[in-house]
């Protein structure tokens, strides 16, 4: 996200950081309220983690839809296909169709075999130190870099939102942000978390919707002439076709199917995607939520299509790139450009909303993970009282806020995009051959398990450290220095293979014998789904 | 060393015996065959359909320039098709693990579930302690 964006604000909307401050007021205290309410009786570690099990498959279905769609994609969606035009469109489709693999292979399944957490899984018929250790450590990775980039972000929206342009101004927007957080996930635990998900995700998709209507409507609901306009005023006809952004060189292709790969296999792996699964009452309702999921995102997406587009049309792609928040401003501009201030600071608002409820998603897979792989069941040697569990998993929350508040002002103004590719790419290579082998390789060992997560995830950031993206060009983290011997900026094509295959020659050079009993029990388990949802009727 | 997750309330009762009945079931094999016969297959053509895609946009761009009507080309009609695939093969899901999934796994689950009934009682007040 961009340290400028409150310049831009200042420039196309005057003076409206009021009307901005009511609106996301009006929504912190109206979710607070709500959170309250809903975290009344959030006793058990089943409640804190799992909401008790208590949502439907709908209403966690728009939650995860709320989970999915952080302001970094809505943003950057609109951005990216507002200026590079149809290559920006491929982001969409990537995140869309991963969620095939989550509905066929994962989700349910891992409803039925797991109580809270990834490492639940993964180590259910494994040996259980190992296995949960390195769990516990992808999902915290995968989370740390996710929730840098959602901080990063809210710096410079909430700045947008404000005015704030300096940057310890917006090091304190970070810190409330941070602090905000902290408050909905300790007091609301699972259950308020999902409420404030499920209100961001109505409003963004409402939002969108508005706009994309308002946009068509403005081009006699026609999409050809929508697109005939975007040609117009970018002055290219090649916006309409693929390859402006990714068909530059061999090296840029290559680079462009790595994100393909990474984007389809990492959804299915992203942790606080997967706990989500957790929130249901069996496993019928986790299908039905990815079901939910898999439409309000499609049709968010097809939404992005329409804005990207109507931002190329109506505001041009100079006008955005000279606008100081450059490409992540579309989406705002288009806004301000349909209905002034007050959808602006709407739009705003609820991109801003959308970080918190993100945020807070994310905190709370992290605490949990701590505090039931690492604590309770490494620690304690699952000894530990649900009530320590519980204790250790509020305090985790705080210690991941602070981090995140201190990580967030250190990475304003950097990349969002890259560290959300960056989380992406490591859930794929570290967590997806292990939760797919597991679940369906009979074979499968704790060797294979701990060579592929480790490999994958030490292979992913290795790779990416070695990129253009951290060093060797203008727009590096590190624009000095040039170490990026590693050529593309997605490290997806070759860690993520190299994932699988250390999974597979793991297991083959394991002879340490399989708990055969263990594995029949999870095979049966995560098809009929025994015992799972009988809990469900014991809450 | 056990699973720590599982191991609490009603999962504890299921002694192991019973999984290995289980599995070893006609009952449980066709509802293996079942599951794993509709989402590897499906699984791989999605993929495919999609890695296909991701291959032409990459590679074929003077192929997906074509426009097919008014400015709309063909890039951006398959691209609007893997959404709409994304739909209907959900769709598809839901109607065979509704119709051929389901009804099986409930079946197996009473089964063993069934006799643990009275257990479950006493180990789940036990457990809400």
């Amino acid at each position: 996200m961009n340290i400028h964006l409150a310049a831009a604000a200042a420039a196309t909307s005057p003076g409206n950081p009021v009307l901005n401050i009511s609106i996301f007021g009006a929504f912190v205290a109206i979710t607070l309220i709500i959170v309250l309410r809903a975290s009344r009786n959030n006793k058990t570690a089943a409640d804190y983690y799992a909401a008790g099990r208590s949502f439907t498959g709908g209403q966690n279905g728009t939650a995860i839809a709320g989970d999915y769609l952080s302001a970094a994609s809505f943003l950057g969606i609109v951005g990216a296909i507002a200026i590079t035009g149809y290559d920006g469109f491929m982001y969409s489709i990537g995140f869309l169709v991963a969620w095939l693999v989550a509905l066929l292979l994962v989700a349910e399944l891992l409803r039925n075999t797991g109580k809270y957490t990834m490492a639940d899984v993964l180590s259910f018929r494994l040996k259980q130190r190992p296995v949960r250790i390195a769990a516990a450590i992808t999902t915290l990775v995968v989370c740390f870099f996710y929730l840098l980039a959602q901080m990063a972000g809210a710096g410079g929206l909430v700045s947008l939102l404000l005015g704030i342009n300096d940057k310890v101004g917006q090091s304190v927007v970070i810190t409330i942000v941070g602090a905000l957080m902290i408050v909905y996930v300790l007091i609301g635990g699972m259950k308020g978390t999902t409420w404030v998900q499920i209100i961001k995700a109505v409003l963004l998709i409402a939002g969108a919707a508005v706009m994309t209507v308002w946009t068509l409507a403005l081009h006699g609901f026609n999409l050809s002439s929508l697109l005939d306009h975007a040609v117009e005023t970018a002055g290219n006809p090649e916006i309409l076709n693929p390859g402006l952004k990714y068909g530059l060189s061999n090296i840029t292709q290559l680079d462009f199917i790595s994100l393909a790969l990474a984007l389809v296999l990492g959804t299915a792996a992203l942790p606080h995607v997967l706990m989500r699964f957790y929130t249901v009452p069996t496993a019928k309702e986790a299908r039905r939520s990815v079901v939910w999921a898999i439409w309000l995102i499609g049709g968010f997406y097809i939404f992005t299509l329409v804005l990207g587009y109507g931002a190329a049309a109506l505001i041009g792609a100079d006008r955005i790139l000279a606008s100081p928040g450059g490409v992540n401003s579309a989406a705002p501009l288009l806004a301000f450009e349909l209905g002034g201030p007050v959808l602006l600071g709407l739009i705003s608002a609820v991109a801003f909303a959308t970080i918190l409820a993100v945020v807070a998603g994310l905190t709370i897979t992290a605490a949990a993970s701590f505090a039931h792989d690492i604590y309770a069941s490494v620690f304690k040697k699952g000894q530990a009282r649900p009530e320590d569990e519980v204790k250790v998993a509020r305090r985790t929350v705080v210690i991941i806020g602070i981090v995140a508040i201190i990580g967030g002002i250190g990475a304003n103004g950097q990349n969002v995009a890259f560290l959300v590719a960056l989380a992406f790419a490591v859930a794929a290579s570290a967590n997806l051959p292990t939760i797919l082998y597991s679940l369906f390789w009979k074979k499968f060992s704790t060797q294979g398990a701990v060579w592929s997560m480790y490999g994958g995830l030490a292979s992913a950031i290795f790779l990416i450290a070695l990129s253009p993206v951290v060093s060797g060009s203008p727009t590096s983290m590190i624009p000095g220095a040039n170490f990026a011997v590693f050529p593309l900026s997605n490290p997806g094509l070759i860690s993520i293979p190299l994932a699988f295959v250390l999974g597979w020659l793991g297991t083959v050079l394991d002879k340490v014998p399989r708990d055969t009993a263990k594995q029949v029990e999870m095979e049966v388990r995560s098809l009929t789904g025994v015992g799972a949802e009988k809990e469900a009727v014991n809450h | 060393m056990g699973n720590v997750a599982l191991e609490e309330g009603v999962d504890a009762v299921i002694p192991a015996a019973t999984f290995h009945r289980v599995q070893e079931s006609d009952e449980f094999q066709e509802l293996r065959k079942r599951h794993r016969s509709f989402v590897f297959p499906v699984a791989i053509a999605f993929l495919l359909w999609y890695f296909a895609y991701v291959l032409l946009a990459g590679y074929a761009h003077d192929f997906m320039s074509i426009k097919v009507f008014g400015s709309v080309n063909v890039g951006l009609l398959l691209g609007l098709a893997q959404i709409v695939s994304t739909f209907a093969i959900t769709t598809w899901y839901v109607s065979y693990a509704g119709r051929r999934l389901d009804p099986i796994a409930a079946a197996i689950r009473h089964e063993i579930e069934g006799p643990l009934a009275a257990a479950t009682k006493t180990s789940a007040k036990k457990e809400s302690k």
